[in-house]
């Protein structure tokens, strides 16, 4: 985003800072010597604060991925107290069973369903920026189902789709009585997951597109709707550039997202009836066949590939700055 | 973040993992066994007991146990942590030293590995003569765990629905089996089987347990580590996923097996809307309640062997749940051990809940009257070679006691996934002779 009333003026960072060491304070009105001891304090600040996040990145980010990286390769059950070092061998495992990736497939559900997600989230967004009664409610609704816990939203959707359930009732009101298992063949049970996945992350993406177009100044449209530009043509020509940093990052997210599925099919279905993902099948290996060396191995496979798509997606689509302007 | 500080940060991230990776050596003595004290009286701390069972820590039942407990231990605190993922969660804390002080041993944990997490609790040769099961925890001529109790295995069904469709005796063949379900559902309208398909772990070991029951072998579990086709022709395997094929295939099961729901079912059985599940007698208990609950006869309830006769006999396999075991970091393993033992011989927790004792001249518990009546052979299953049979199923990922291969089978019968039984048999058989090349030593 740029221009923006919180980006336009940043406050600048060097006016707060001490001047650079070797140089006196110009405007110090504490005695010379003070301001000797203050040097290194002022230094350390900074630090000081960096020190409480810093801690917790290290200790639960940064050491469990080494440990990651370590298990991966060893031959590690995840409860023995010994373990082998057996180099790549679990990467060679991985590389050479193809139908491991085979999962990847189901993933196509997802980044389908995410490309719906995206749109809807935009539709809706766009049309709540502009004043419509009951706007704040609508909001509210639509950014709800994000708030609510993923296990929650799994057993609740459970029920939605039983035989009998509330979909098949809501179908009845309308004069169409289905007897379809909706989680009962591959094709049916993926596209309904990947509803669920819908419903539950359009909000976020919602909000995102909010905040972006709201951030556009007014003037902007006022002068648009002077020059008689139609309510497209300002979200072709003002809403869309503007919001085309916000737009990739969502699509990267989508993308990653879809790779890792794992919540909505692990509580609905728990991988059943052709709905496993690579992160179950990760977790499974791990935690069933206590292959925790392998699924080491394909956790961060799974880290690789997401790292080189985004890589990839930011070279097709680099982020260059929008002046509207 | 200027390059110095990164890579101080690396090489504080690199320290830490490093450190992490070497944490957790215990200096606990391995030869140290868990003995009760002689006297009562001398024994006192706090102990922890690590248990799957939620619903009874929550509802006061543990609670009372552990009052009862110390009527006779006065100095032992007994604290209870109901885990409900027990396995995803014990396993991880393994990693630790903190596991508690009495716990139930996860089934990954492999059995070689059993002295450096459990303290002894005595040899085999001694204490075979007191206990069922013991050479499931039998590591060089000790034993580490003690079982909490044991289930015998069949069907659980509702007994006035079944005579409702005409059906008087048990069925002695699958054919029958599967004529008598069809009966039941076109005379009656019920379910006349329940495969809790979402739920799962009703598909995993409970059918798995029937292994050992079709050929009425003490050994059949153990032969699995010696067998390159489990699967193949007549195998108890093969018997057993041929009838839940069958079951399903015949449309005898629910309409919709993907929103099933295991309390629910419960309530299902017991009111007749469903005719039978394949389960141990543990669930008999539970399947009263809930037909009191609902208002019903709980002598509704019925357990019968599954429908393979050999010389003209059924026959049933014993085996053992849980077996709980002493930590061996554990401060007072004295008083763990008095928990363990009085748990098992004073509690009256296996008479309570319908389930076969842990020892040996406990009586049958009633929910298997019917069994006794009928002279069903109990074959209490060797568990000789379950470490080595594990390790094959592992390296396969199979999984012949969790539920995702048997959920297949289901999908292949419903037609929701490719296939046909004979060649996902041939698969599984092929899996299973590939992994125990690698997994063989």
């Amino acid at each position: 985003m740029t221009r923006t009333a919180s980006t336009a003026a940043p406050p600048d960072p060097v006016t707060k800072d001490g001047p650079p060491p070797g140089r006196r304070p110009r405007h110090s009105a504490a005695p010379s010597g003070r301001s000797w001891r203050q040097q290194p304090l002022r230094r350390l600040t900074p630090w000081l604060f960096l020190v409480a996040p810093l801690t917790l990145l290290i200790t639960f980010t940064y050491v469990p991925v080494g440990n990651m990286l370590f298990y991966s390769l060893t031959d590690w059950d995840g409860i023995s107290p010994d373990r082998n070092f057996v180099g790549t061998e679990n990467y060679t495992e991985l590389l050479t069973r193809p139908e491991i990736f085979r999962v990847f497939g189901v993933s196509l559900y997802y980044l389908a369903a995410s490309v719906v997600q995206i749109a809807v989230a935009l539709y809706f967004a766009t049309v709540l920026s502009f004043d419509l009664r009951f706007r704040n409610l609508f909001k509210g609704i639509l950014f709800f189902p994000y708030l609510i816990n993923g296990v929650a939203i799994g057993f609740v959707f459970l029920y939605f789709f039983q035989d009998g359930g509330t979909l098949d009732s809501v179908l009845s009101w309308f004069g169409v009585s289905t007897d379809h298992a909706w989680l009962g063949s591959p094709d049916s049970a993926n596209t309904s997951l990947a509803g669920v996945s819908v419903w539950r992350f359009t909000g976020l993406n919602f909000v995102l597109f909010l905040g972006a177009i709201q951030s556009i100044p007014g003037e902007l449209y006022e002068a648009a709707q002077l020059d008689g530009a139609s309510r497209w043509k300002q979200f072709k020509h003002i809403i869309a550039p503007s919001i085309r940093p916000v737009l990739s990052l969502s699509v990267i997210l989508a993308i990653s997202g879809s790779l890792s599925v794992f919540e909505i099919p692990y509580i609905m279905t728990g991988g059943a009836t052709g709905t496993s993902t690579f992160v179950i099948q990760t977790v499974k290996f791990a935690f069933q066949f206590n292959k925790t060396g392998l699924a080491s191995a394909c956790a961060v496979v799974l880290l690789a590939i997401i790292l080189v798509i985004t890589w990839i997606q930011r070279r097709l689509v680099p982020d260059e700055k929008v002046d509207l302007v | 973040m200027g390059k110095k500080a990164l890579s101080a940060a690396l090489l504080a991230t690199a320290m830490l993992t490093v450190a992490g990776c070497s944490g957790g050596s215990g200096n606990a003595d391995p030869n140290e066994t868990a003995v009760a004290p002689v006297n009562p009286d001398s024994v006192s701390g706090d102990i922890t007991v690590l248990t799957n069972r939620t619903d009874l820590v929550q509802d006061g039942t543990m609670k009372k146990y552990a009052a009862e407990f110390n009527k006779t231990y006065p100095d032992v605190k007994v604290e209870f942590e109901g885990i409900t993922d027990y396995e995803g969660e014990v396993k991880i804390r393994m990693n630790t030293e903190n596991y508690g002080d009495v716990l139930l041993i996860p089934s990954s944990v492999s059995k070689g590995d059993y002295p450096t997490f459990f303290a002894p609790l005595g040899s085999t040769g001694t204490m075979k003569d007191t206990y069922r099961f013991t050479d499931r925890t039998d590591v060089d001529g000790k034993v580490y765990g003690i079982a909490t109790f044991g289930t015998a295995n069949g069907f659980v069904y509702n007994k006035p629905l079944w005579k409702k469709a005409g059906i008087i005796d048990w069925p002695t063949t699958p054919e029958q089996f599967l004529d008598d379900l069809e009966k039941i559902r076109d005379e009656t309208g019920a379910t006349p089987y329940y495969t809790n398909f979402k739920d799962g772990w009703p598909l995993g070991d409970q059918w798995t347990n029937g292994v050992g029951s079709v050929s009425c072998d003490t050994q059949a579990s153990d032969k699995l580590a010696a067998m390159d086709e489990p699967w193949g022709k007549a195998t108890d395997l093969h018997m057993l996923d041929t009838l839940l094929h069958d079951i399903v295939d015949r449309e005898l099961s629910e309409k919709d097996p993907t929103t099933t729901n295991w309390e629910s079912s419960k309530t299902l059985l017991a009111k007749g809307e469903v005719g039978s599940m394949l389960l141990g007698n543990w669930s008999v208990s539970q399947m009263r309640a809930a037909a009191e609950k609902a208002g019903r006869n709980p002598d509704d309830i019925g357990f019968m062997p599954v429908p393979f006769q050999k010389n003209g006999q059924f026959c049933a396999t014993l085996v053992s749940d849980y077996q709980q075991a002493v930590n061996i970091h554990s401060d007072n393993k004295g008083a763990a051990r008095a928990w363990i033992d009085w748990f098992t011989e004073k509690s009256g927790y296996s008479a309570k809940e319908g389930v076969v004792s842990a020892l040996l001249k406990e009586p049958l518990p009633k929910t298997l009257r019917e069994y006794a009546d009928n002279d069903v052979k109990l074959v209490e299953r060797s568990e000789r070679k379950t470490a080595e049979v594990n390790a094959i199923d592992d390296a396969s990922e199979i999984g012949i006691n969790a539920q995702d291969y048997r959920r297949k089978l289901v999908d292949i019968a419903r037609g929701a996934q490719e296939g046909s039984l004979q060649d996902y048999f041939g698969e599984l058989n092929k899996r299973w002779s590939e992994a125990r090349r690698t997994a063989g030593s």
